[in-house]
């Protein structure tokens, strides 16, 4: 059987080769840039319509990278040199607040535009999301709001967290994107301040210590895992994450500040078994 | 996880069910009633090589289908593993009532050659429940050859001997057709043989074929108490054949295939649901080739298919899955060349084998994805050699000198796997090669009334897969996580062996003592900073090299025949294993020591043994060992041979741990019991 699979493997790998090849004689014509992603939502204001995509299925909370194309109803093209700037707003009860949120810059094509969001939590029926977009096109500047449905992930497992530190500072830590393997896993993640309700700013070299376990194969760890330190360059917090098996893993955490002191978390032993700072991953 | 031997106490051991009483009962009447003829017996449970005095082999007489084979047998249908143990440098280690897994000079598998009729084939089990002896049955084999040390290098790498199993062939015989029909009972677990053999023999062609199935069902210790998980079912079919194309060549093939199914391993935390082999050959035979002789050629393939589960356990922490596959391609092509003074044996092999093992676990929530990983991450071995072997013949002494070069390519074929390792070896590479080398030189002087045989030899292995790459494999002995380590380094070996031997009329006797002095021997190391995966694990041990280790055995042995009929013979060994900083090595038999009477007289025969060991005192807490306490166990059989016009027929019955003994030895995992008082009873028909 492998053996039959490997020579269909072969067999399409190689056409999948030579049909390449064939294409790179062609120019491509008036492909989407952004045909991988999701369009996550599509409005039509101000004689424009503005798409806005991403890697996943859906606005979910904890990190989203999102990508924006704005095009000319009038002309049916995509708009270039746009400055844009966007505002998210959670409508509760009682408050209104905003979240972690890039710049948003343009992204290799001319016409795509990329930003990121963290959402801290879901929408429900009575609180909700919605996106302000302020852009500029040739001087002229527009506004759209849209409401966004904010879903909690399909495996429902934690991505973001947000907490009062030691400090009595309100912190949202959230995970970067990953597709776990077996393996020692790149891993990263963000780190923001909650200033106020509406501004959230980077909070730079810290350091988050990793105790990833298994709750349900006697809470064992997993060797060799490399706490996060602040990079500068990405403006994230990297490390190693070692996942010995597949399955439900807790990632226990301990955020340290700059004089090492532990801001929130815990240390996992035989009676504590979790920590109160934790992200999860199942695969 | 401590083992749970699930022990409920048994009545009386004869009361088993009516069928089976049945059973034993037309037996014996089958034994009283029929006509009895004369015959001559012989028993000998192992011979040396007595022709050419310089090999130190022992050879343990299978042959249950030869006419007379079974009467040579104290046990005719037992199982390989009693065959096997009843070599005087094996011993074997019990995880449960089948499978056992043989040591020699006491060392395991991965530093042994284990193979059948030359051809490699290596457990698919990670925990080593499936010792490739366990894939074969008496019912195929003629012969077993145990050799020590360097000595036992010409079928492959070794550091502590060899064990070569030979296959029945008729080999153009000319003995028409003959078969035989075979049947056993043992009181203490209802163990059933049945089986059967068809062998087809003339001088241009020959196709033996046998079949056998054994079931038994848990067994009770010499307390009365049962056994938990100590029950197993196998059967095993084999056809071998032959055909002289013309007077110098001859082609021949070989086919087994053996299933054993429910098998308990009371000592383990899991058993075995399947544990299949299928084995083949094809070889071609030339008499001459050049000034060349005896030109032997294979080609061989072997599948090993092994699924470990725990889903009869009552209680567990979490269930799993641990199924694992071996597969080995190989072969290998031997001459030979005789002179006046020489005795050449050229050989080069070489194989190539797929180690794959899975463990799937499924938490008890059941909406929470299974736990997967590797635990042996399909690593291909690639291995190839040529060994070199003469004899030379001197008036009244003779040298032997032996060597074997060989090239071993390990490769981490799934990437599942290698970046599994990869979390502990970062710069891990994919592919590592071994250069393995062995060289021996053994002499042999006739200095009336004695013979010394003296020898020296010098070896090395690459680790095993377990060594290497294995990835959190359990071992309930110690109760440790173990992780393979790649960058160890080949296990080297010094070796020295002596021997004097005295042989008289009536009387005979040999003192032999090895010395092994093993330079990086591989062995678990707890490694603290690690997190046990095994739920109840007390931590992760990571095979390391040790600086070197010692391992001595010594043993004397004692034949006197006190009248033509009735033979005495005796054995007793000393045996000490240390390591670099004189810590004890695990699984070194304490003195250990068997005698027996042998009586035959025409169609009759009786044995009377005595097998048992010393108070263990050096062994060590650090590898899970606790001491073993001495024991004495005493078996007695009787054999009779009844012939009915043309055909044969062979019954036998014994009675062994005769005092029902509570004991069990140093290589019994978990200190699981052996079985206590048991009934046996073995009936073979023979239709020549």
């Amino acid at each position: 059987m492998k053996t039959i699979k490997l020579v269909i493997a072969a067999i399409i790998f190689s056409i999948g080769f030579s049909s390449c090849t064939k294409d790179d004689d062609s120019p491509i014509v008036e492909e989407n840039p952004l045909a991988d992603y999701k369009m996550v939502s599509s409005l039509k204001a101000n004689a424009h319509t503005i798409e806005v995509y991403s890697e996943q299925e859906q606005y979910t909370i904890g990190y989203n990278e999102l990508f924006i194309r704005i095009k000319d109803d009038a002309s049916d093209s995509y708009i270039s040199n746009a400055e844009i700037s966007w505002t998210p707003l959670m409508h509760m009860s009682q408050m209104k607040h905003s979240c972690p949120k890039s710049a948003i810059v343009e992204d290799g094509d001319e016409s795509v535009y990329k930003g990121f969001v963290i959402f801290q939590m879901p929408g429900n029926d009575d609180e909700y999301w919605d996106l302000t977009l302020d852009y500029t096109i040739d001087g002229v500047a527009y506004s759209v709001t849209q409401l966004l449905d904010v879903k909690a992930p399909a495996d429902n497992k934690r991505r973001v967290t947000v907490f009062t530190g030691s400090d009595d500072v309100r912190y949202v830590l959230a995970m970067m994107p990953l597709t776990p393997e077996v393996a020692i896993n790149d891993f990263s993640a963000m780190l923001f301040k909650m200033e106020n309700m509406m501004t959230f700013s980077l909070t730079e070299n810290y350091e988050v210590a990793l105790d990833p376990r298994m709750p349900s194969m006697g809470n064992h760890s997993s060797p060799n895992n490399v706490n996060l330190v602040y990079d500068a360059e990405s403006k994230m917090y990297m490390g190693k994450l070692s996942l010995t098996m597949t399955g439900y893993w807790k990632i226990n955490m301990k955020l340290l500040n700059e004089s090492n002191e532990v801001i929130k978390g815990e240390d996992v032993t035989d009676e504590n078994t979790e920590s109160s700072l934790f992200f999860e991953l199942e695969f | 996880m401590k083992t749970n031997l699930g022990i409920r106490p048994k009545s009386l051991w004869l009361t088993f069910g009516n069928n089976r009483c049945v059973y034993v009962l037309a037996m014996l009447f089958f034994l009283f009633f029929s006509k009895n003829l004369d015959a001559q017996e012989g028993i000998v449970e192992k011979i040396e090589d007595s022709i050419l005095h310089i090999n130190l082999d022992e050879v343990v007489l299978i042959s249950s289908r030869k006419a007379l084979g079974h009467q040579k047998q104290t046990k005719p249908l037992s199982s390989l593993d009693e065959y096997l143990e009843s070599a005087q440098k094996v011993n074997m280690v019990k995880r449960g009532a089948y499978a056992w897994e043989p040591t020699l000079n006491n060392m395991f598998s991965e530093r042994l050659s284990v193979t059948i009729d030359g051809m490699r084939i290596f457990g698919a089990c990670t925990d080593k429940m499936d010792p490739i002896t366990s894939y074969v049955d008496v019912s195929n084999l003629s012969k077993a050859h145990v050799v020590s040390g360097q000595q036992g290098a010409e079928h492959g790498t070794t550091i502590g001997g060899a064990m070569d199993l030979e296959l029945h062939k008729s080999n153009f015989a000319n003995t028409g057709l003959k078969g035989s029909l075979e049947s056993g009972f043992e009181t203490n677990n209802e163990l059933r043989i049945v089986g059967a053999a068809l062998d087809y023999s003339s001088d241009k062609f020959y196709v033996d074929g046998d079949i056998i199935y054994r079931k038994a069902e848990n067994y009770f210790d010499g307390k009365g108490n049962e056994v938990g998980f100590s029950q197993y079912g196998k059967y095993n079919f084999s056809a071998n054949g032959g055909y002289k194309v013309n007077d110098g060549n001859k082609l021949t093939a070989t086919l087994i295939f053996d299933e054993a199914r429910d098998v308990g391993y009371s000592a383990l935390p899991m058993d075995v649901s399947l544990a299949r082999a299928l084995i083949t050959s094809v070889g071609f035979e030339q008499d001459k080739l050049g000034t060349f002789s005896d030109w032997k050629s294979k080609l061989y393939f072997n599948k090993v298919t092994h699924v470990m589960d725990d889903s009869k356990r009552p209680d567990v922490p979490i269930r799993m899955d641990m199924p694992g596959w071996s597969d080995t391609y190989g072969f290998l092509s031997q001459l030979k060349k005789i002179t006046d003074k020489h005795n050449f044996l050229l050989k080069w092999d070489g194989f190539y084998n797929k180690s794959l093992a899975e463990m799937t676990m499924y938490p008890n929530n059941p909406n929470e994805s299974p736990m997967f990983m590797l635990t042996w991450p399909d690593v291909r071995t690639l291995n190839t050699g040529f060994y070199a072997q003469d004899q030379i013949d001197f008036k009244g002494s003779s040298l032997k000198l032996s060597t074997r070069i060989a090239i071993q390519n390990n490769k981490v074929a799934d990437e599942l796997g290698l970046n599994s390792l990869r979390i502990f070896y970062s710069d891990l590479e994919q592919s590592q090669n071994h250069f393995l080398k062995s060289v021996s030189a053994q002499y042999h002087k006739h200095l009336e009334p004695f013979h010394i045989n003296l020898g020296i030899s010098y070896g090395d292995r690459a680790p095993s897969v377990s060594e290497g790459y294995g990835f959190f494999l359990f071992n309930s002995f110690d109760n440790y996580d173990y992780i393979g380590n790649p960058g160890l380094k080949n296990e080297k070996s010094f070796e020295g062996n002596a021997k004097i031997s005295l042989q008289r009329a009536k009387f005979k006797t040999s003192l032999e003592g090895n010395i092994f002095h093993i330079s990086d021997y591989i062995i678990g190391e707890v490694d603290p900073m690690l997190s046990a995966m095994t739920i109840g694990a007390e931590g992760v041990k990571v095979y390391s090299g040790l600086k070197y280790a010692d391992l001595v055995n010594v043993s004397w042995d004692m034949e006197y025949s006190i009248l033509p009929e009735l033979k005495w013979s005796g054995t007793v060994s000393y045996h000490r294993g240390t390591d670099n900083d004189h810590r004890n090595l695990p699984f070194i038999s304490p003195v250990a020591y068997r005698s027996g009477l042998t009586y035959k007289k025409e169609t009759f025969s009786g044995t009377m043994t005595m097998k048992g060991a010393g108070k263990q005192t050096n062994f060590n807490g650090a590898f899970g060992e606790d001491q073993t306490q001495a024991y004495t166990v005493f078996s007695l059989t009787f054999g009779k041979t009844f012939y009915l016009s043309n055909d044969w027929v062979y019954a036998k019955v014994g009675l062994e741990n005769i005092f029902d003994e509570y004991y069990s030895t140093y290589t019994d995992w978990n200190n699981i019991p052996r079985m206590g008082q048991n009934f046996f009873l073995s009936l073979s028909y023979s239709i020549n």
